[in-house]
């Protein structure tokens, strides 16, 4: 075995120990005698956090992240207030300011920055050392001294108005003290804010307690001995007593500069973080500059160390550093604020915004072809781990903007699907807990679709999907295999819907196992032909050549299948106004057919539960009712509240009304089910609200008519389409609106998702004000399929396929 | 052990089951799904699914892939193998005779052991 390496790590900020740490992951231990030679006099601290420690929030211990044992018991030498002097690249040593040497083979610079401090008059005492009064915010120490000078100090400044200067600013607010930012900049943190959230943020600050002056450019520190002001270039002058230089960083590059390595800004680097002069010297962090960019901040050094772990131990001689796209989150109590990428749209790029600065709020996102490439999150930052993923990948975004602005009503736990403990059960359906996921992912299945088949997760009521679809994306870190089939409109036919649409027409498929043999090579996929059976009659409609293979079991026999093998029979009720005569059949269908249950449903009507498939012919003669359409992706119900009739405050005859639209729409086909309601008044008895289109009487003799609310796994409140005066009316816009969302949504896609997908503005536009001169078409293509009702149940009369409510065969030689 | 006796059962005409769709048959007090897909295959597998019990005659059918009604399992007709491979079909040798009826070959020695369960 070859004996151990010498690993010198310079510096022992965040970058160095963090680059530690993925080395010893690597087995590193076996590797490399590692010594880390840190200036600062103890462990490891989480620097990020120091603006809590300033403000009292936190305890210097808190925010240690490897403290000094935690060197040892990893095999690692720390060296604490080791400052080196210089490196000596032929030697291959270090020396340090005690004068000792350490020799090293490899060599990692992390000597991190220091704040950049201006030549301010005034600034320094003869010595060349701060005035005192003036700070730079950078150590504990620094915090310590900090806060030490404000116990007696009743003003101070804190000159720059950036991320470190305004965390800085509102920690002192905590010591009592009147805090004062001067700023060179029009506005606060320019890299970072536009304008407007800029603004927003200053008015937030400034209810906080802050004082914020913009334009003010610091020329000197005023005072003989110790700050007693600050003098602008203006002629202005500001009185305090101590005074926070936060005007950014520089890099510590000297070190690397005097033994003759490429420095520009930063230390140059190659993709592997190693030195472009020297193979044995890498270089991690705040001084490293890379393709051209320094950065400031925690992630991209993350990753930094994550290549130099890699590379350096040989794990992944070929690992890459790409460059790191930029986010940051405003560590300040009271204000929530998260930002990435461009703060401007250049060219054609799209901007969402929302503005609400009585409340503090403000939201913008800048989207390029369709990716995200900037945001700013002022006053909530809930959506900003989706948006972070989204902008880091590129990945696809929803065309429904405003939910990447807002979570929408029950999609709360989205957005924290990816931080949520391993045991979360993310398919409440099936059960299907986060780690499952996760692992699926890892073993190799990259795609939505995959990890569905394999794990079940989202194949239940399909609610949980976005979340699958987040987790298989985080999971797989970027490489998401891009399945073609979600692009198709079933995923057995490789065409989207226009094109299979087109192709449809143009061949004359009317049969869906023509569509397979035409547009898909004969290969049959049973998962699609429900989705094409229901496109094939949307076009077709009376042509449409019915084949019975293609229908799911229910629609076969009309019922709804359980989980014991038996069905569900459920009588149209008209409005949910039912009779004696109705309910004495019904009875009597149930004792003779020994339905193990007698069910009110919540669509105001009576389901016969545990009823035998052979038996179902006969239980629809006895019933003489037509089928209520309980299995099908059609017309279910229309729900109904007693209205002028008998209630009190019923302002329309909603009974009355819920019956005609019911025994109009009754059993229509529809890409989703479609569960409709009147309300005889706006007190929703009947919850038209939720339902994919609501009919509310209103005073006047008027009805408000509402689409795309859903009370399911989903729960929306409609919007509200049009308010009309009559029932023939409503009516019309009812069905002008069922047959525009018949032609126009996805194969499933339910009211409430169509509606927002295509947004009330331009459906209103369509159905009511007849934009685009549909009108006519859709009101006759409605009228069409009304008139092709045929009650399913009397295929009990008449059969259409051999044994179709048969249990069992017996073989001809039994 | 018992002795491993295959019996051949006649099913009747194949036209007994609609193109593309599942029928469960009684075999014996057996009940066994027999499939004919389209694409001119027939294929025999035991009639529950190992999930939940779902009658797999029932599923949609599409070349060699059955889906179970009740919870969407999918399975190769052919192997018996699910999709999610997390389960298996017991399947039954099954083919045409010259009449066009149903043939299907079936072991004996695996009746005692269902007698037991009912």
């Amino acid at each position: 075995m070859s004996p151990k390496q010498r690993l010198v790590v310079i510096g022992n900020g965040m970058a160095g120990a963090r680059t530690v740490e993925e080395i010893l992951s690597r087995g590193g231990r076996e590797r490399f005698d590692i010594t880390v030679l840190g200036e600062e006099p103890h462990g490891n601290y989480n620097r990020i956090l120091l603006s809590k420690v300033l403000s009292g929030s936190q305890d210097a211990s808190e925010i240690l992240l490897n403290p000094i044992d935690w060197y040892a018991d990893n095999g690692v030498t720390l060296k604490t207030n080791s400052r080196v002097t210089t490196i000596d690249r032929d030697a291959k040593n270090v020396q340090t300011a005690d004068g000792s040497l350490t020799d090293y083979d490899r060599l990692i610079i992390a000597t991190g920055s220091r704040p950049m401090v201006p030549p301010f008059g005034g600034l320094r005492t003869e010595d060349g050392a701060l005035k005192p009064g003036a700070f730079v915010f950078r150590t504990i120490e620094d915090c310590a001294d900090i806060a030490a000078y404000a116990r007696n100090c009743k003003r101070a400044t804190v000159i720059g108005g950036g991320l470190l200067g305004l965390e800085s600013a509102r920690g002192l607010l905590e010591h009592g003290v009147e805090v004062h930012i001067v700023h060179l900049g029009s506005h606060l943190m320019e890299a970072q804010l536009d304008r407007q959230a800029a603004e927003i943020l200053k008015r937030t600050l400034e209810t906080m307690g802050l004082h914020i002056h913009l334009g003010r450019s610091t020329k000197c520190i005023l005072g003989e001995d110790r700050v007693e002001g600050l003098a602008f270039a203006d002629g202005e002058t500001l009185n305090c007593c101590m005074t926070i230089i936060s005007c950014g960083i520089v890099p510590n590059v000297q070190l690397a500069k005097d033994c003759g390595l490429t420095v520009k800004r930063g230390i140059v680097t190659d993709d592997q973080m190693r030195s472009v002069d020297d193979p044995d010297i890498f270089v991690v962090g705040e001084c490293a500059e890379h393709r051209g960019r320094v950065y400031g901040l925690v992630a991209p050094l993350w990753h930094q160390g994550q290549v130099l772990a890699d590379v350096i131990t040989d794990t992944n001689p070929k690992a890459l550093y790409p460059g790191s796209k930029l986010a940051t989150k405003l560590k300040v109590m009271g204000v929530d604020l998260a930002t990435m990428g461009i703060t401007e749209p250049e060219g054609d790029d799209e901007v969402v915004q929302f503005n609400e600065s009585r409340r503090g709020r403000y939201k913008k996102l800048i989207i390029r072809d369709g990716t995200l490439v900037g945001a700013i999150l002022l006053g909530e930052t809930e959506k900003a781990a989706t948006l972070l993923q989204a902008f880091d990948r590129g990945s696809a975004l929803p065309e429904d903007r405003a939910q990447l602005l807002f979570s929408l009503e029950g999609n709360k736990a989205e957005a924290s699907v990816v931080d949520a403990p391993d045991d979360t059960q993310v398919c409440n359906c099936n059960g299907v807990c986060k780690s499952a996921i996760v692992n699926c992912v890892k073993g190799g299945r990259k795609s939505l679709k995959m990890v569905m088949e394999a794990t079940r997760a989202g194949t239940g009521c399909g609610s949980c999907k976005a979340q699958v679809q987040q987790l298989v994306e985080w999971a797989a870190d970027g490489a998401v295999e891009e399945d073609p089939t979600v692009h198709y409109y079933v995923p057995g036919v490789p065409l989207a819907k226009p094109e299979l649409v087109a192709a449809v027409k143009s061949h004359e498929l009317k049969s869906v196992s023509r569509v397979f043999d035409a547009l898909a090579d004969g290969r049959e996929d049973p998962g699609s032909k429900m989705g094409l059976a229901s496109l094939l009659k949307q076009i077709w409609g009376a042509d449409y050549e019915d084949e019975r293979d293609a229908r799911y079991i229910n629609d076969r026999v009309h019922a709804n299948i359980q989980k014991d093998r038996t069905f569900s029979v459920i009588p149209r009720i008209y409005g949910g106004v039912t009779s004696a005569d109705q309910l004495r059949r019904i009875a009597d269908a149930a004792d003779k057919y020994e339905a193990r249950m007698v069910k009110i449903t919540g669509g105001q009507r009576i389901d016969l539960l545990g009823i035998k498939k052979e038996d179902l012919p006969d239980v629809w003669k006895d019933l003489g009712m037509p089928s209520g359409h309980a299995y099908a992706k059609a017309f279910r119900t229309c729900k109904t509240c007693v209205g002028t009739d008998f209630c009190r405050y019923g302002l329309g005859d909603s009974t009355k009304l819920g019956i005609e639209i019911e025994t109009r729409f009754q059993g229509l086909e529809s890409p989703g089910k479609l569960k409709l309601a009147t309300a005889g008044c706006p007190r929703n008895c009947s919850e038209a609200y939720v339902k994919d289109v609501g009919a509310v009487a209103v005073e006047g003799g008027r009805w408000e008519i509402y689409v795309g609310g859903a009370a399911g796994a989903h729960v929306r409140k409609g919007d509200l389409l049009c308010t009309v005066d009559s029932h023939p009316d409503v009516l019309l816009y009812v069905g002008r609106f069922l047959q525009y969302y018949r032609e126009n949504a996805k194969y499933l896609e339910r009211t409430y998702g169509f509606v927002e997908r295509i947004g009330i503005a331009k459906i209103r536009a369509v159905v009511v004000e007849d934009s685009e001169e549909l009108a006519t078409h859709l009101d006759h293509a409605m009228q069409q399929s009304v008139d092709a009702y045929v009650d399913p149940w009397l295929e009990a009369e008449q059969p259409v396929s051999v044994h179709q409510f048969a249990s069992q065969l017996v073989g001809a030689s039994e | 052990m018992s002795l491993s006796t295959v019996v051949r059962r006649d099913l009747g005409p194949a036209d007994r089951i609609p193109l593309g769709e599942g029928r469960e048959f009684d075999v014996m007090g057996q009940i066994v799904a027999v499939f004919r897909s389209r694409n001119g295959q027939i294929y025999a597998t035991q009639a529950s699914c190992p999930h939940r019990g779902g009658p797999l005659a029932d599923g949609l059918l599409g070349g060699a892939t059955v889906i179970c009604p009740l919870h969407a399992r999918k399975f190769d007709l052919e192997t018996g193998r699910s999709v999610a491979d997390d389960c298996f079909l017991r399947t039954y040798p099954v083919y045409l005779d010259d009449n066009g009826h149903l043939i299907l070959d079936f072991d004996t020695a695996e009746l005692p052991v269902f007698e037991k369960f009912e």
